[in-house]
């Protein structure tokens, strides 16, 4: 009895075929014939993908040179130094040298806001939003247009790469926010007009592309306008990103207001606010919460979609590479190659950040509503 | 507290209450809200009148009987420079239609591929899905487009050095040439049978769903109607002695001559909208099927249902609900999204129309609204006819 005793109490290590990384091997990937044929393949593509990129972007890839010509040979990778040469232009643009460091501090400036805004446990977001939406686009305007305080005066013409890019994504979003709630909230409206009207805006816009939104920007609104009266080709691109961005925004947020439930709005109706302070207090503050993830994603296709503002004649992060990459001094079979990958390897982390922060939102929301 | 006696006092107080009253303002609202709009769209119409005229820029639609003067690189239906704007709209809206709808079935086709890979047991096949969807999302599609035109087809060596393609055809900076099928005599009855085919087909399909339902007893549906898609025009065909024969690209001089060619801007076209689009569908397909939940296959394998079946009877079914609104809205972007082909210089509707026709006429009032209005009935078309399909998978509650 004692030696049976003795034997149930001595603690076996787990078979050597569930544990460890063989095991692991073997359930995910070899638990079957087809799951190893899978494997196999996955192996191959794998293989394939990860070689050519190394080969194109390292081994082959040329490092330094002066113009296109070292980039020639037979079988050359990447051409790296049309990047590093072409850098600042990707970044500013035509935006002149000497006033460079203005766009440089309201990136500073930018981070010095949205960093604490976006960690959700440093305190004082009234103050943080404040700043960011109200003081913080009032300085950048002036530090990048310029003419005043003694600065020099930059012509919009003159801006380009990820400064256009920024730009019109931010504006665009900011721009549409009013607009997309107040539309949000006409289209929840009882009343038959305001909805109607609602109704046909969004979805009239939902439903054209937005080359043809931006078509309608830079060709028909300088004849919508007074004669004589004209104005930028970069405001007239924003007013149209803004108008486009507004409807789809309209919908997410409409997603929240129906999410919020009806006590919600009885109960204000109770205590006698009047429609607008029973939105502003009551509704939006949690509707506009609730959606914080699709309002990221929405400003994911923004960002995106901003590279179709090259279309017109604006020259954003993707417009200066397509320019460049034209460019006769750095001609060579690689030279478009490169010129892509760099630029979106930029578009892309930045959107796959943003839908990171988009996705950690997300579960934080989730988090208070399981409690 | 105090009463309101006088006539005076009385009349205010009603007049209050009627201002207060949610009806009135609501009228009252409403009218300011009509007024400003119909004073912002008479500023609008007037104005534009004025630049219009300022301008010499004549209005209406006289011009679309006009010559349009210039020729486009791929047409459906016969064009040259001799044929009038109104024919240039059409060239153009049925090339829009074309790269939408192969890019719809190549995405979908992909996407579902992608979505289910992106589930599989197998981790490597998984994180492989994985990293395509991340990747493709998160670059804008007109980077994508740029990066198959510019950097890949327009790369490929020139006609002499044609990368060859299985099956006789050839790659070349030029496009995509592939042999062209040439129907001989006799092909009229392959075709026919291939129509009786599908009647037949069909026709199985209601008797074996009917029989099901009265008697229990299932019927192979898939192989008969295999067998009656394929194998009966493909036997017709070949007791007729193949009537169908194939013209082969050949190279001639600097180019090549004969069968069909693909030009690169609707394969960059094709393949960045396809595989742009593909990366949401999995993610739509992905979602779709994790959403089904898990007691419903564990039910279907209870009832003794094969994998196989349980996936394809009980949990694709349920899972499609999920899938076919979103999808819509993909088909629609997608629709969209191949208005970029004006960036590459693919003869589509916005290319053709609200590039060429508008630059030559300047008439960008009629042609922008006519572009905006040809997209917008594409959208209610496709949604209609997709609410009306998932209205028929649509969950019946009893």
């Amino acid at each position: 009895m004692v030696a049976d005793t003795d034997v149930a109490a001595k603690i076996e290590a787990p078979p050597r075929n569930t544990v460890g990384p063989i095991a692991w091997i073997r359930t995910n990937l070899l638990s079957s014939w087809s799951n190893a044929l899978l494997t196999v393949i996955g192996l191959y593509l794998a293989y394939e993908v990860v070689s050519t990129l190394i080969h194109w972007g390292l081994i082959s890839a040329t490092f330094t040179g002066a113009d296109g010509s070292v980039c020639t040979r037979e079988g050359a990778g990447a051409c790296w130094p049309f990047i590093t040469a072409k850098f600042a232009q990707f970044m500013y643009g035509r935006y002149p040298e000497p006033e460079r460091w203005r766009v440089d501090l309201v990136y500073l400036l930018a981070l010095a806001g949205l960093v604490p805004l976006m960690i959700p446990r440093v305190p004082g977001k009234f103050w943080n939003a404040l700043y960011v939406f109200v003081i913080f686009p009032i300085i950048a305007f002036f530090l990048l247009v310029g003419g005043v305080f003694g600065l020099l005066h930059v012509d919009t013409a003159l801006w380009g790469g990820l400064l256009v890019t920024l730009v019109v994504a931010t504006v665009g979003i900011a721009g549409s926010f009013p607009l997309g709630i107040l539309l949000a909230l006409g289209r929840r409206s009882k009343m038959p007009i305001v909805r109607w009207v609602s109704v046909s805006f969004i979805e009239f816009v939902r439903g054209v592309p937005l080359i043809t939104v931006l078509f309608m920007a830079s060709v028909m609104l300088p004849l919508f306008l007074p004669p004589g009266v004209t104005f930028d080709k970069l405001l007239r691109a924003l007013i149209g990103v803004a108008m486009f961005a507004a409807a789809y925004l309209a919908e997410t947020i409409r997603g929240g207001l129906q999410a919020i439930p009806r006590g919600q709005f009885e109960a204000a109706d109770a205590l006698g606010l009047s429609y607008g302070k029973k939105m502003a207090l009551i509704i939006l503050p949690q509707a506009l919460k609730l959606v914080i993830p699709g309002i990221v994603n929405t400003f994911i296709g923004l960002f995106k979609d901003t590279s179709l503002v090259l279309i017109i004649g604006l020259f954003d992060l993707l417009g200066i590479v397509q320019l460049n990459n034209a460019d006769s001094k750095w001609f060579s079979p690689t030279t478009a190659m490169t010129g892509y990958v760099f630029a979106g390897f930029v578009f892309w982390v930045f959107c796959f950040g943003m839908s990171r922060y988009s996705q950690m939102i997300e579960r934080r929301l989730a988090v208070g509503d399981r409690r | 507290m105090a009463v309101v006696t006088s006539d005076r006092g009385r009349r205010q107080a009603t007049q209050a209450n009627f201002l207060y009253r949610p009806e009135v303002r609501q009228v009252i609202y409403q009218v300011v809200l009509v007024v400003l709009l119909v004073a912002f769209f008479y500023t609008l119409v007037h104005n534009t009148a004025a630049n219009l005229r300022k301008q010499n820029i004549a209005s209406g639609f006289d011009f679309v009987d006009r010559t349009a003067g210039f020729d486009v690189s791929q047409a459906l239906i016969a064009f040259d420079s001799s044929r009038t704007y109104g024919r240039a709209f059409l060239v153009g809206l049925l090339n829009t239609l074309l790269v939408a709808g192969l890019g719809v079935v190549v995405a979908t086709i992909l996407g579902f591929i992608i979505g289910i890979a992106r589930l599989s047991r197998n981790w490597l096949i998984a994180r492989l899905a994985t990293v395509y969807v991340e990747v493709i999302r998160n670059v804008p599609p007109l980077l994508q487009l740029f990066f198959w035109y510019f950097a890949v087809l327009k790369a490929l060596p020139p006609p002499r050095q044609s990368l060859s393609v299985p099956g006789g055809g050839f790659l070349n900076v030029r496009g995509l040439y592939l042999p062209a099928p040439v129907p001989e005599a006799g092909f009229e009855i392959v075709a026919l049978t291939m129509l009786i085919g599908i009647i037949a087909a069909a026709a199985v399909y209601v008797w074996a769903r009917r029989r099901q339902r009265l008697t229990g007893q299932q019927f192979p549906v898939l192989w008969t109607s295999l067998a009656l898609l394929i194998g009966l025009p493909l036997l017709v065909h070949l007791m007729l002695g193949s009537p169908l024969a194939f013209e082969y690209p050949e190279l001639k001089g600097f180019n090549f001559q004969g069968g069909m060619v693909l030009q690169p801007e609707f394969l960059a076209l094709l393949l960045g909208l396809s595989i742009y689009t593909a990366s949401y569908i999995a993610e739509i397909v992905r979602a779709g099927i994790q959403g089904v939940s898990k007691g419903q296959k564990e039910a279907a394998l209870a009832i003794g249902l094969s994998q196989g079946q349980s996936l394809r009877l009980v949990v694709i079914p349920q899972a499609m609900r999920i899938i076919i609104p979103p999808l819509t809205s993909q088909f629609l972007n997608l629709t969209k999204n191949s208005s970029l082909a004006v960036a590459i210089g693919y003869p589509d509707l916005v290319s053709v129309w609200s590039g060429t026709v508008l630059n030559q006429t300047g008439q960008a009032v009629e042609v922008i609204l006519v572009t905006m209005c040809v997209f917008l009935a594409i959208s209610l078309v496709t949604s209609a006819f997709m609410n009306w399909f998932n209205r028929r998978m649509a969950l019946v509650e009893r």
